[in-house]
């Protein structure tokens, strides 16, 4: 190839990625004009509401680090859609999976708090992936002896395991101090993970930045991940090649249900510091629409975790301060889903 | 004491059968087009809610059950433009519907948390309603409720017996072969989708308007996605769906039931039973062939450029 040609070529991929980064930016900003509009239509001033959003999140240190307090959970749920996704499983069941992590790590944390910290920790740790992965690979065999789309299993399931969790919280687990207030016992120290000088952000950070890395290595690098990539692009001639399809569905369920589990876990743990029934506002759910947004792409992951946690960071701060219910920065996380999904598809034509 | 028990419990099963009927309804339209719609959980909240802050404003329910319908239909247009216009991929666009509708009918309904209404009043069908038992068990009833059955009954007419519900199946089978005989899939599934959101406004409005008589954010409480697993459990048949949805509300009125009576049963735990029925009934069945689910259900019609 001459070089001139190449030169244009890379110029001109420079020039596709800046046009895709523009249009995306103005995507992003159409959405937040759709809802400033619809703020004004409900009386409350969008100025005033983008700016106090911009000044608690980005605008200063403390803000930042409740947005990636919130990304946490969002980065884990994400990864645990991705993980299955590779061979094209659709896991709508981040949400369950989260729950039934943060339950397996409370029964943990309840049960052992006389251990030390260095044993207790990595102890409720695994057993919150433990109770997530189970928890998908209910899930996963339904799908791998074709008999329930893992779709369908994993969305009924979530609403299962919420009210498990509720129908322990509210009797069996409910912590008699706590008067009427449907709560466990706090977590003691030694099951509490740590959190970084001062600030609200945890060890659950680890955990995000080693599964994103996992991932990466692992669908880039190994023989596993192009055995998935075999699995995902045609199952039929995997299958002839001797690839276990049913191993690696079961397995990819129970992974990806694992890391979800990692983020109940730390949300309990670091951050509730006891189980109660509103431990998640829908990270699981949001974690699908991350993941989906990011075609499952490691980098992307954290950029659409990071936007959707300013989001929801944001939804605290109408609720305070503006007095609007906290559930109306749905609308905006809607609307910028919707920008994005009217746009995704004239590139790729849908899946 | 066995029978006014049961009595009780029938009676119960078809009020939170109901709005679960309505929208498992509107969800079987929208499959049989060949779109499977997660977001018919926020569509029941835009009904839910317009037709509550309507019937405030006008003192009719019955307006408020209009209002409910039209904004139900209007508002699954945005997934419709999402899904059949952009083509966009289903599970997150109908994910992306739920979300909206939490949220703006959280900002719509806000002003009117506690507001009263007398809300869908019960006709008693006379002499009938008179009967010892039978009377208050089956003929004391909203007007939805009435409606509910015949409404089943003209989807099975609509879809199985007129040429329209003949394309619209076509459509969900296969668009391009449904083309290529001359029909619109896009428009057949434009319409599909807005009957489905009049369906789903409607079951949203039957839940605030008659059962609870008052507005609360998320009411519905996950009610759109047990209508996906009972069009599933119905195997896309609107009359199938009615002995579902009355099964399903069956297990909310069992705990209500047991409730009143003093038995120490956890309510969570009977909340689970529809969730946990529906999965064993897709196991058992998923093994033996695959159930009536429209050829297409989920995929994108590319059309023909």
């Amino acid at each position: 190839m001459p070089r001139g040609e190449l030169a244009a070529r890379i110029v001109s991929f420079r020039n596709d990625r800046l046009a895709g980064l523009v249009r995306f930016a103005g995507l992003f900003a159409l959405a937040f004009v759709v809802f400033a509009i619809v703020l004004l239509a409900f009386g409350k001033n969008p100025l005033r509401a983008y700016a106090d959003i911009f000044s608690n999140t980005l605008g200063s240190a403390y803000g930042f680090s409740e947005v990636l307090v919130k990304m946490i959970p969002l980065v884990l749920t994400a990864v645990a859609v991705a993980v299955p996704a590779r061979i094209w499983l659709i896991n709508v069941g981040g949400e369950g999976q989260l729950f039934i992590g943060a339950m397996f790590a409370t029964w943990g944390a309840l049960n052992f708090s006389t251990l030390p910290i260095w044993t207790l920790l990595p102890l409720i740790s695994a057993l919150g992936f433990l109770g997530g992965g189970l928890w998908a690979t209910i899930s996963g065999i339904l799908r791998a002896k074709g008999l329930v789309s893992e779709t369908i299993s994993t969305l009924l399931l979530n609403y299962v395991a919420i009210l498990l969790v509720n129908f322990l919280v509210f009797g069996p687990w409910k912590d008699p101090e706590s008067a009427n207030y449907p709560q466990t016992a706090p977590f003691v120290e030694a099951a509490t993970l740590p959190a970084f000088g001062g600030t609200r952000v945890h060890m659950g950070v680890v955990f995000a930045i080693a599964a994103l890395i996992l991932f990466y290595l692992v669908i880039s690098r190994t023989r596993w991940g192009l055995e998935m990539r075999a699995i995902g692009s045609n199952a039929e001639a995997a299958r002839r090649n001797g690839i276990p399809i049913t191993k690696y569905i079961v397995l990819l369920m129970f992974i990806g249900g694992g890391v979800a589990g990692l983020a109940g876990m730390s949300e309990v743990s670091a951050v509730q510091g006891m189980l109660r029934p509103s431990l998640s506002p829908g990270y699981g759910f949001a974690g699908f629409l991350i993941s989906w947004m990011a075609g499952g792409n490691p980098l992307g992951i954290v950029a659409a975790a990071f936007l959707l946690a300013i989001v929801t960071a944001g939804g605290d701060i109408l609720q305070m301060a503006h007095r609007i219910p906290g559930a109306v920065v749905h609308i905006l996380m809607a609307l910028i889903l919707f920008v994005v999904l009217a746009r995704h598809s004239r590139r790729t034509g849908g899946k | 004491m066995i029978g006014s028990f049961l009595a009780g419990l029938l009676a119960g099963s078809i009020h939170a059968g109901t709005p679960l009927l309505y929208a498992t309804l509107g969800e079987a339209v929208e499959e049989r087009a060949g779109i499977i719609n997660l977001g018919l959980e926020g569509v029941m909240l835009m009904g839910a809610v317009v037709g509550f802050i309507t019937t405030v404003q006008t003192g009719s329910a019955a307006v408020g059950v209009l209002a409910a319908a039209l904004a139900g239909g209007l508002f699954n247009m945005i997934f419709g433009f999402l899904v059949i216009t952009r083509r966009a991929n289903q599970l997150a666009s109908g994910l992306a519907l739920m979300f909206c509708g939490v949220g703006l009918s959280a900002l719509l309904g806000a002003s009117y948390i506690g507001s009263r209404i007398h809300g869908l009043n019960e006709i008693r069908i006379p002499f009938l309603s008179g009967l010892p038992v039978i009377g208050p068990t089956f003929f004391n009833y909203d007007i939805l409720v009435y409606l509910v059955v015949p409404i089943s009954v003209f989807l099975w007419w609509v879809f199985f017996r007129t040429r329209w519900g003949l394309s619209l199946r076509a459509v969900g089978e296969n668009p391009t072969a449904a083309f290529a005989a001359g029909k619109n899939p896009h428009r057949l599934q434009y319409q599909a989708l807005f009957i489905a959101g009049i369906l789903g406004g409607i079951a949203g409005a039957h839940l605030s308007l008659a059962l609870a008589k008052t507005w609360a954010e998320w009411m519905t409480a996950g009610r759109g996605f047990i209508a996906v697993a009972l069009v599933i459990f119905s195997k896309w048949h609107p009359l199938r769906a009615i002995a579902g949805a009355l099964l399903f509300g069956g297990a909310i009125s069992l705990q209500l039931q047991m409730q009143a009576r003093g038995v120490p049963v956890s309510s969570f735990l009977l909340d689970m039973l529809p969730y946990i029925l529906s999965l064993g009934v897709l196991a058992a069945w998923g093994g033996r062939r695959r159930h009536a689910a429209p050829a297409s259900l989920g995929r994108v019609f590319q059309g023909t450029e």
